[in-house]
């Protein structure tokens, strides 16, 4: 070869070899881009911050209220626990910082809306009127709406409440159940709304109220706690079957994804049985009580597909 | 912020089937709210009369007592005094009468309750302010009173008093304004009044904003007339010469 041309392949040489070199460059930046699209919402918060705040419940027996230490326990506790160690492993951060954050029935909705909070797995119902302010992912509860009442006060079924006094929480969708009764069925009823699940058994257990409508896995929860279980009894068709989901902002796609995963695997692999198990069929914290709360065939439907249907 | 705003929800008809609307709630719980202001307030001042009377009068007994009524109603937090009214007395008194108080109206029970609890936290502080103004009097008006042949009750009634109360008409005007904003409180053992009205909706309608910002308007609203209504009766009893008029 000639010089010129020579010098010429060295020089096509070398531009090959860059070219190579950026191919190799940019097909790695592909790949590395590939590997995960760009996060967003409340994903992209949590990884620019470093830190997850999650909102619990700190009186529903048995999925969301403080033990001994004053930390948070119970199911639906352990639900958030899966979905904060998913969200480590997704976001890779071993060192991610977990602020916890007590919230009530009344203030959940408003804190998620304003990102106070990130997330929250507690006991918030899936309906429709709630689906256009939020969320929700796949529920991992079903309950029914029944009442609570002392044995010896004659409270059968919803019929029994005419021209008496019950106690709901404020805010929750019994509420409106029975309210809506109250009206249509010209029931008479007097309606206490009080702040929380226990300020509602106090209302009951010191007789002011003849019957407390709750979601019925919360009575059982409830009546675990007082001195004498046996003299309660949950009673009543139920007036709707509700599904809990965890609750997260409109919108947010690839939080939706996250949730849905952690509690679909969580489901079907037998891994929320289990949690089921420990809180409803063992005896658990403060006094050692079981609810003895068989799992029902709608949530064993539930667990073998899981959804986010409203309705089960 | 992605917050929706929507100011029509207060005319919506409320979601638990009862014929009313959002507004209308407020509107009640504004009337609640007033109601409970005005008989809280007179059994404030008359309460408090009595023991800021008491705390003067030259009776070691009777100053034992408003001490010992002051003590307990001023330091213990107004919320635990609700509290106390509400869940502990029916329970400590016998099972009948207590029975038949848990018995009563639920809406009733709850509007006795924080009449009662606001009053008397309320009249411990008028107590003391009285208290003060009786005290601030100057030493001759009682006793050019008793020198001229009254007994200490009509020293108070007709020589002391009346000063007194047009002395504390700044601290009184502030102490009304107070327990309309202390009313407050009631929502927590479940009266439906007006701040307990505005987190109805925002549970029922998820709109928090226009629920909180047309309740705190209804409060300066409230606040607004009780300066109005103070006003006119520092106007129509003042005195020249005295409180710089």
């Amino acid at each position: 070869m000639s010089l010129s041309t020579s010098i010429r392949c060295k020089r096509a040489g070398h531009a090959l070899g860059h070219s190579v070199l950026a191919a190799a460059l940019l097909g790695g930046i592909a790949a590395a881009q590939a590997a995960g699209p760009a996060l967003d919402g409340t994903l992209k918060k949590i990884k620019d911050s470093g830190v997850v705040v999650v909102g619990f419940r700190e009186a529903s027996i048995p999925f969301s209220y403080y033990n001994d230490d004053k930390q948070p326990i119970g199911y639906s506790a352990d639900i958030t626990r899966l979905v904060l160690d998913q969200i480590k492993n997704k976001l890779e951060l071993p060192g991610l910082q977990v602020r916890q954050l007590p919230i009530t029935s009344q203030n959940r909705i408003s804190l998620l809306q304003n990102g106070t909070i990130d997330f929250e797995c507690n006991t918030t119902t899936h309906n429709e009127s709630r689906e256009k302010q939020v969320d929700f992912s796949n529920s991992f509860f079903i309950v029914g709406t029944r009442l609570l009442a002392k044995k010896d006060s004659g409270i059968k079924d919803f019929d029994d409440l005419k021209g008496n006094t019950v106690v709901v929480g404020a805010g929750t969708t019994s509420e409106i159940l029975l309210r809506k009764m109250n009206a249509e069925k010209n029931m008479g009823m007097n309606v206490i709304s009080a702040k929380d699940h226990s300020e509602s058994f106090l209302t009951l257990s010191t007789g002011r109220a003849k019957a407390m409508m709750m979601d019925d896995a919360l009575l059982a929860g409830e009546r675990a706690k007082t001195r004498d279980p046996k003299d309660y009894v949950i009673t009543g068709t139920p007036q709707s079957f509700e599904v809990y989901g965890c609750m997260l902002r409109k919108g947010d796609s690839q939080m939706k994804t996250l949730l849905d995963e952690v509690i679909a695997k969580a489901e079907t692999s037998g891994a929320a049985a289990k949690i089921y198990d420990t809180w409803f069929m063992k005896p658990i914290p403060p006094k050692q009580l079981n609810l003895d709360f068989p799992m029902s065939d709608t949530m064993k439907a539930l667990f073998a597909k899981p959804n986010d249907r409203v309705t089960p | 912020m992605s917050y929706k705003w929507n100011w029509g929800v207060l005319l919506d008809p409320v979601v638990t089937g009862e014929n009313a609307t959002y507004l209308e709630w407020i509107v009640h719980g504004f009337f609640i709210t007033l109601g409970l202001t005005l008989c809280a307030w007179t059994l404030a001042l008359v309460v408090g009369t009595v023991f800021g009377v008491m705390r003067t009068w030259p009776n070691r007994f009777g100053q034992a007592i408003g001490t010992a009524y002051v003590s307990i109603f001023r330091n213990v937090p107004l919320i635990v005094q609700f509290f106390v009214w509400y869940f502990v007395v029916p329970e400590i008194l016998p099972a009948a009468i207590g029975d038949w108080i848990k018995g009563v109206k639920p809406n009733v029970q709850f509007f006795v309750v924080s009449v009662l609890a606001l009053g008397m936290y309320t009249g411990s502080r008028i107590c003391e302010q009285l208290r003060a103004g009786i005290q601030a009097l100057p030493r001759g008006q009682r006793q050019a009173g008793l020198a001229m042949g009254f007994s200490t009750a009509q020293t108070y009634g007709h020589v002391m008093l009346p000063q007194v109360f047009r002395h504390i008409m700044p601290p009184l005007t502030s102490e009304f304004l107070i327990i309309s904003k202390n009313s407050a409180i009631a929502s927590t053992i479940g009266l439906l009044e007006l701040s307990r009205q505005a987190q109805q909706l925002v549970d029922f309608t998820a709109q928090p904003y226009e629920s909180f910002i047309v309740v705190t308007l209804a409060y300066v609203l409230l606040n607004f007339l009780i300066l109005r209504f103070m006003a006119w009766i520092n106007n129509r009893i003042s005195l020249p010469g005295l409180m710089g008029h």
